[in-house]
């Protein structure tokens, strides 16, 4: 009968746990701090924290003897810190990629309905009525800062496998380099106007090979759509675009045999210019478009898979998590009762029973933490800056890299100290419950 | 056998240790069991189409278009029983949130896949309605759509009359029998002629064709044979089977299998070092029991074996668990999952490799623990020594 009430107890405390736990990962890191900053203070100024301190002092000395059973919960918080950061990091890569292509002073106009410039027709005729909207900035010349451009998914042959895979090749004329002051030459030289010239991204150049399987220099050619194309430079640019393989913007039209454009990216005039230009546009009949800003337009591109990712990861972590808190459980239980006589004898001699629980669980999150750093540190190590491709919402490959971010390890350190906390604290109360007669005369 | 109780007494000899031991390997087999379905998924989805069927697209990227007027050209081909074609339409149902792939398709292109079950008067009733639509079970019971209902669609790609807004009369569902396969219920198809004439862009296009290869030894033969009829073309094609085809098109998604491959490997680390580390512990507590056993004349291989068995059935019963665990989850992944990953339950593969993992497992953390045991000095032992 009490030891099913002691079950129950038990499977109370643990729901007030998890609740407290979401609470805990959620906390701002000030809050975290001033927390920190009221344990050291309590450890230091009352009376029960130096008994405490003593107490941990005690526990963590002998951790050296049970380094064999400890490192369990330091490789498995490892392990679950590991995971997530990753997996996180992954997802905060290819948002900020995609955000890092849109800024808010320029505007990216679709077919009406269209998500993404695949989907999207822009008849020629729409062009000089699009440039002659109120909100446009004008360029260097005097004329609005217009730029038109194709999109057409190509198939490029993969440098892992030799496999073809969808690569974006984007016709655009001068403009196209006014409006991205990002992207910047970094070998060759532009491709000609008129001439079957392209430039390539440096996500794209890592990624894809040429046909015989050589790696993309200048003087490359590259066979598309029957005819042959040269390579003539390499850019960079920071974002998505680096994905990408830029022609002229005619040279591309005549070539596949397209009649109409697929986007049109405008520059904006002033902090107004957004609001005009989607009302000037609206005005006008004969304009079936919409207009959003860059920023917004990959921010949403990038939102549902890195919300996935995101998702997947905080479940594959949580689920870990809980293997990682039943192993610290075992551990620390293990340890309490190897230990039964020694705390037997401290509780004997006078230290009460709340410095035992704390000093108990500080040994388990002096584990733990242990272990969020090994862990962190291994995401930080194998993964920031890894390279992946995945298929982008314009049907061709986008390119963009692990970002193990401070606010990620520190997510994880957190985790890790939470894992500690529960796995912890069950065995604490059972150390600060033993009869200190029968735990004495035991073993 | 005979020794059963004993094993379940030993294991249950610290309640609270083996459940949590238990608990901890149920998580590990919770995450496996669900990765390793996505794993599968992602790589079997081509083997399960079927392999007497090609796909032709264009050489050029899958989003150009091929003329209708090679569906004549390629049913001529030798060794082509049947062949249709389709076009992809990527309309959107109320928001972009409830995605599913629909397209437009050519008269026989149910035909060529057998394993969608349709009632043949509603095929008829497709067929002969111009603005007919054929759905999914899957998708028309997440909708809540019943036959006679109207489908509103907002084009993301083809205007008709200036308009976004098409209209389509549900008459047909189908069924995908094989339970892998369900995922493959979340498609609307609808008559390729009405989308001919209604849309304003395109005239006697398609993205891609089906084929029926009569003999599936001749495939490589008959794609060929379908590529040389549009080479040096400015339409020239790619033919490949149906499972080539999948099987590439997953691979875009991203390298799924490094990344999942990379999780399992961390958790079975964790794992095994959690396992073993209570089997040892388990064991050193029972030293002076197991210096009784072989005092009472067990072997020394049996009491080898005795551990053994009792570690590999903790394992064994904490993945039973956690296998069935995540195959009562999946459904609610997969649906929550928006059409990602479709998978109605845990495949066999997966339970499969799962039990081979259990068993490997269960050897590998009682194997130390077990010879230590097997070892064991009786005197020493029962000194305390």
């Amino acid at each position: 009968m009490s030891r099913a009430r002691k079950w129950l107890s038990n499977a109370g405390v643990l729901l007030a746990l998890i609740a407290g736990l979401v609470v805990w990962v959620m906390l701002p890191w000030y809050t975290v701090l001033a927390l920190v900053v009221f344990l050291a203070l309590w450890l230091a100024l009352t009376r029960s924290g130096r008994l405490t301190l003593e107490a941990a002092r005690i526990g963590i000395s002998s951790l050296p003897q049970r380094w064999g059973a400890s490192s369990v919960i330091v490789v498995g918080i490892a392990g679950v810190v590991g995971v997530l950061v990753a997996m996180l990091a992954m997802g905060a890569g290819f948002e900020s990629t995609l955000k890092q292509t849109g800024n808010d002073s320029t505007a990216i106009i679709l077919r009406g309905g269209s998500q993404a410039e695949t989907n999207s027709v822009i008849t020629r005729d729409q062009v000089p009525l699009v440039s002659a909207l109120a909100g446009i900035a004008r360029g260097a010349d005097g004329r609005p800062a217009v730029s038109p451009e194709l999109s057409q998914v190509v198939n490029m042959v993969t440098r892992a496998d030799h496999t073809d895979a969808n690569a974006q090749l984007r016709g655009v004329g001068e403009a196209a380099f006014a409006l991205r002051p990002q992207v910047k030459i970094t070998e060759g030289r532009r491709f000609e106007s008129g001439k079957r010239e392209l430039i390539i991204g440096q996500g794209a150049r890592k990624q894809y090979v040429d046909q015989q399987f050589n790696d993309l220099k200048p003087g490359t050619q590259i066979e598309l759509a029957n005819q042959v194309w040269t390579v003539v430079g390499f850019f960079a640019s920071g974002d998505s675009h680096d994905s990408e393989l830029w022609a002229d913007a005619e040279t591309l039209a005549s070539t596949y045999r397209r009649t109409a454009y697929q986007s049109i990216t405008v520059k904006l005039d002033g902090k107004d210019g957004f609001n005009k230009l989607k009302a000037s546009m609206a005005a006008d009949p004969r304009l079936k478009l919409d207009v959003d800003t860059t920023r917004h337009y990959y921010a949403k591109q990038s939102e549902n898979l890195s919300r996935f990712l995101r998702v997947l990861g905080i479940v594959i972590g949580a689920i870990m998590a809980v293997g990682a808190v039943f192993g610290a459980l075992n551990t620390m239980y293990a340890a309490v009762a190897g230990r039964a006589r020694e705390i037997a004898t401290m509780r004997a001699i006078g230290f009460r029973g709340l410095p035992v629980v704390v000093a108990v669980m500080l040994e388990t999150m002096l584990l733990a933490l242990i272990g969020g750093l090994i862990g962190g540190l291994i995401a930080w190590l194998v993964f920031n800056g890894y390279s992946v491709s995945t298929l982008g919402n314009n049907f061709s490959q986008v390119m963009f890299q692990f970002k193990v971010s401070p606010d990620l390890l520190w997510n994880g350190i957190k985790w890790a100290l939470g894992i500690g906390l529960v796995g912890g604290l069950f065995p604490a109360l059972r150390a600060a419950r033993l009869p200190v007669t029968e735990a004495l005369r035991a073993a | 056998m005979k020794y059963l109780h004993l094993i379940w007494a030993a294991l249950f000899r610290s309640k609270t240790r083996t459940f949590l031991t238990l608990l901890s390997v149920v998580t590990a087999f919770l995450l496996f069991g669900m990765l390793d379905s996505v794993r599968v998924a992602f790589n079997t989805s081509a083997n399960v189409a079927g392999t007497n069927r090609l796909i032709t697209t264009s050489k050029l990227s899958i989003t150009s278009s091929l003329p209708y007027r090679l569906q004549s050209q390629i049913e001529s081909v030798p060794g082509v029983k049947k062949a249709s074609y389709a076009t992809w339409f990527g309309g959107i149902y109320q928001d972009p949130k409830n995605f599913f792939p629909n397209f437009a398709v050519g008269p026989g292109y149910m035909e060529l896949y057998p394993e969608y079950v349709v009632p043949p008067e509603q095929l008829k009733a497709f067929y002969a309605t111009q603005d007919g639509a054929i759905v999914g079970e899957a998708l028309a019971s997440k909708h809540g759509w019943k036959i006679g209902d109207t489908i509103p669609l907002q084009a993301t790609i083809f205007p008709t009359k200036g308009s976004n807004n098409w209209n389509f009369k549900l008459v047909a569902i189908y069924r995908v029998n094989d339970n892998k396969r369900k995922g493959e219920e979340n498609s609307l198809m609808f008559n390729w002629k009405y989308f001919d004439e209604a849309n304003d862009y395109i005239k006697g296009q398609v993205h891609w064709y089906v084929i029926d290869v009569a003999n599936a030894d001749q495939s490589n033969q008959v794609a060929q044979a379908i590529d040389k009829l549009s080479d040096n073309s400015d339409h020239e094609t790619k033919t490949q089977t149906e499972a080539a085809f999948n099987q590439a098109f997953f691979k875009q998604i991203g390298d799924i299998g490094m990344i999942v491959t990379s999780i399992m490997g961390a958790v079975f680390f964790t794992l095994l070092l959690l396992t073993g580390n209570t089997m040892a512990q388990a064991v050193r507590e029972r030293i002076p029991e197991l210096a009784v056993l072989k005092t009472i004349g067990f072997t020394n291989r049996s009491v080898l074996w005795l551990v053994l068995a009792e570690a590999t059935l903790l394992v064994v019963l904490g993945g039973l668990i956690g296998l069935g665990l995540a195959a009562l989850i999946m459904p609610g992944v997969s649906s929550a999952s928006r059409g990602l990953i479709q998978l109605p339950s845990v495949p066999a593969a997966t339970w499969g490799l799962g039990l081979a993992l259990m068993l490997i497992i269960g050897v590998v953390v009682g194997l130390l623990p077990a010879l230590r045991a097997m070892r064991l000095n009786i005197v020493d032992a029962l000194a305390g020594r």
